[in-house]
């Protein structure tokens, strides 16, 4: 188990550098300039110069190892020193966003918890009521239930989030006046009332993003626990006397739950693409908006480590999905 | 085996229909037998001939829909097992009646480790606690001739062979000392030597338990090694039952001659799926009214289409006793 880990580990490696070559070669080939944003009255010299403070005149392979650098050596020591109050850093130069001029970090930083309750939620959320859903329309398949099931699936799956989420805006929110329209993203939860609050904010949009997720994991959940039902091994659990619960949740479930893990697990990060839609519509300002909000002024850093996170993000749960699939499945454990 | 013994087992117009799109198969048809204490009744009959369907339907182990029991009275402990509560039935399984089936490779859970899969009945049926179950399991797992047996509990069945998983097959079905063991095909996926090994390995067990067998074969060689008496099935019919002498020496059923034809060699080489026989096996749409040998069968005459035949004594013992057969034609005049 131990060297399978250290194996996919190590091949994660090259598949990040790729990666980031080519995000970082795309972004600043992509048409749009940061100098669109200086006012023309500013004389050329100056414009000059403002470029050259954002290191912007540098050749695009030396922009880029400095990036490299920046993101996996200068942001972490960096991390490193506010957590435990050392001086690693010592002021070396951070990835700076040409907009703002504050360090990207400071900015996701700020962005990030506002993403994290939502999608963390919605997906906690999609998971917990996929998983009895999928497991119950498999054990009664054809039965009303999983029919309905089939139909909801279908629904949540091939209506994207923008329309689902503005439908139920119009009706919640607007008509019924249930649930606030727009997402307050300075709200604390410090007490009772306040946590009340970040409830009904966060009501639609975690409905919207969980009833997405739900739908594509009740279908594999589906699918999983009725392939390893019609195995021999649950009719020896049968043969045994075991009864129906655990035959289901225990045989059953323990050999479905395997690739479920994994698509959980490989959704996550892709759930992080959703969340820009949802957050445009519900106005949340999170991860997703400053990703967009960059774009729009070609703040070529942010997006560059943005988009890049994302990818590490989607690396990073591959490499749990293995894991994981390692740990529940003995085959695999044991080669 | 002592002869009219109370039987241990006692099945009665036991009948098994699937209702598919196409319409209702009749896979088990009247079949009525009985078993007796520490008695092996080998049961053959050629691929489709309702054996295994036969031997679910007894512990309610066919998923219904779409298999549905018609009709029948299974008798094992005092108690009919077609008309028991499910829960009743779960406390019979594995405890009562334990199952081997054909294929060891898929017949494991793959997650979980072979002495957890030996435990889970032991725990069920006897109330044992895990620590007695574990030292129990690690017992029949010695017993059933797998060396290191403490440490092989927390194994997992993909580390092992076809011959050892069938081995622990027998372990699980035998843990809970039952009454009867019903082996379906036991050896069929497995080679010719590990097949031998394991022959003599349940020869061996049931001298030291005394369990009575089903054990269900293509292989009339393997019958004729073990069993004290043979249950000859054709389209979910019996047709002909006797001691495994008398039915070697005396076959009376067209089909059974044909059988007896068919095995290869003294040596039992494999490969013998008893295909040789002229024909297709019936698909048995509806109920039978005519005999279902017919189509491949050199005596038939005009009653048998007319009538299915039922089963009739041979040697004046009535039926299920002695030798008996279903079949309107006369060998001999006999
Ligand atoms: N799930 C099913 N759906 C419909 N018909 C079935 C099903 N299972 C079995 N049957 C029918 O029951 C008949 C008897 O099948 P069974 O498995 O008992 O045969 P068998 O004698 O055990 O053969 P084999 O030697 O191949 O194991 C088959 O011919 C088939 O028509
Ligand atoms: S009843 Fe007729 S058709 Fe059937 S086996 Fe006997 S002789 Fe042949
Ligand atoms: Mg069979």
């Amino acid at each position: 188990m131990f060297a399978y880990t250290l194996r996919r580990l190590l091949t994660a490696i090259p598949t990040l550098l790729m990666i980031s070559l080519v995000i970082f070669l795309l972004v600043d080939l992509a048409p749009g300039s940061p100098m669109s944003e200086i006012p023309l009255t500013v004389p050329p010299e100056v414009r000059q110069k403002m470029i050259a403070a954002m290191g912007a005149d540098q050749p695009v392979f030396v922009r880029y190892f400095l990036w490299l650098k920046q993101f996996f050596w200068v942001e972490p020591m960096y991390l490193l020193d506010h957590v435990f109050g050392t001086d690693f850093a010592h002021g070396a130069q951070r990835i700076i966003s040409w907009q703002s001029k504050v360090p990207v970090f400071t900015l996701i930083g700020e962005r990030l918890p506002q993403t994290l309750t939502v999608v963390g939620s919605a997906y906690l959320v999609g998971v917990l009521i996929a998983l009895p859903i999928g497991i119950y329309s498999a054990y009664r398949q054809y039965s009303w239930f999983d029919q309905a099931g089939t139909f909801f699936a279908m629904v949540g799956f091939s209506v994207p989030t923008f329309f689902t989420g503005n439908v139920l805006i119009l009706i919640f929110a607007v008509k019924l006046g249930w649930f606030p329209t727009i997402y307050d993203t300075n709200l604390t939860v410090e007490d009772w009332p306040s946590f009340y609050k970040m409830l009904m904010q966060m009501a639609l949009p975690v409905t919207v993003l969980a009833l997405f997720n739900a739908a594509e994991i009740s279908r594999y959940t589906r699918s999983s626990v009725l392939e390893n039902l019609g195995q021999d091994y649950v009719r020896t659990a049968r043969a045994k006397g075991v009864r129906e619960a655990p035959v289901l949740l225990r045989h059953v479930l323990r050999n479905s739950l395997i690739p479920v893990v994994t698509v959980i697990a490989l959704g996550l990060p892709t759930v992080f693409g959703g969340a820009i839609v949802t957050e445009q519509i519900f106005k949340i300002n999170g991860i997703g908006a400053a990703l967009i909000g960059a774009i729009n002024v070609s703040d070529l850093p942010t997006v560059q480590t943005i988009t890049f996170i994302f990818a590490v993000l989607i690396v990073a749960f591959n490499l749990i999905a293995d894991i994981l699939y390692g740990i529940l499945d003995p085959r695999i454990r044991y080669d | 085996m002592p002869d009219g013994a109370m039987p241990v087992l006692d099945v009665r117009g036991l009948k098994t229909v699937f209702r598919t799109r196409g319409g209702e198969i009749h896979a088990v048809n009247s079949v009525s037998f009985s078993l007796r204490a520490g008695e092996l009744l080998g049961v053959v009959g050629e691929s489709g001939s309702g054996k295994s369907v036969t031997m679910m339907s007894l512990i309610g182990l066919l998923p219904s829909p779409p298999a549905e029991v018609r009709a029948g009275q299974v008798m094992l402990g005092g108690r009919d097992l077609l008309h028991i509560p499910p829960h009743e039935l779960q406390d019979v399984r594995g405890a009562k009646v334990g199952f081997v089936f054909q294929d060891p490779m898929t017949s494991l859970n793959p997650v979980f480790t072979v002495g957890s899969q030996i435990m889970e009945p032991l725990m069920r049926h006897m109330g044992l606690t895990r620590a007695q179950a574990a030292d129990r399991a690690a017992e029949l797992l010695a017993l059933v001739g797998i060396p290191d047996a403490k440490k092989r509990l927390k194994s997992y069945p993909h580390q092992f062979s076809g011959g050892m998983r069938q081995r622990v097959m027998i372990a699980i079905a035998l843990a809970c000392d039952p009454d009867v063991l019903i082996a379906d095909e036991p050896t069929t996926a497995l080679d010719v030597t590990i097949q031998a090994q394991i022959i003599e390995l349940v020869k061996d067990l049931r001298q030291k338990l005394g369990m009575a067998i089903i054990w269900i074969t293509h292989d009339l060689g393997v019958i004729a090694g073990i069993a004290d008496r043979v249950m000859v099935m054709y389209g979910g019919q019996v047709v002909e039952q006797a001691p495994v002498a008398e039915l070697f020496a005396n076959p009376r059923h067209p089909y059974t001659r044909a059988l007896l034809k068919t095995i290869p060699s003294l040596t039992g080489e494999r490969g013998a799926r008893l295909q040789t026989i002229e024909g297709q096996p019936p698909i048995m749409m509806g109920e039978p009214v005519a005999c279902p040998f017919r189509a491949r069968c050199a005596h038939r005459f005009d009653r048998c289409d007319a009538e299915n035949p039922a089963r009739r004594p041979v040697d004046g013992a009535p039926v299920g006793q002695g030798h008996d057969v279903a079949c309107h034609w006369n060998p001999e005049g006999a």
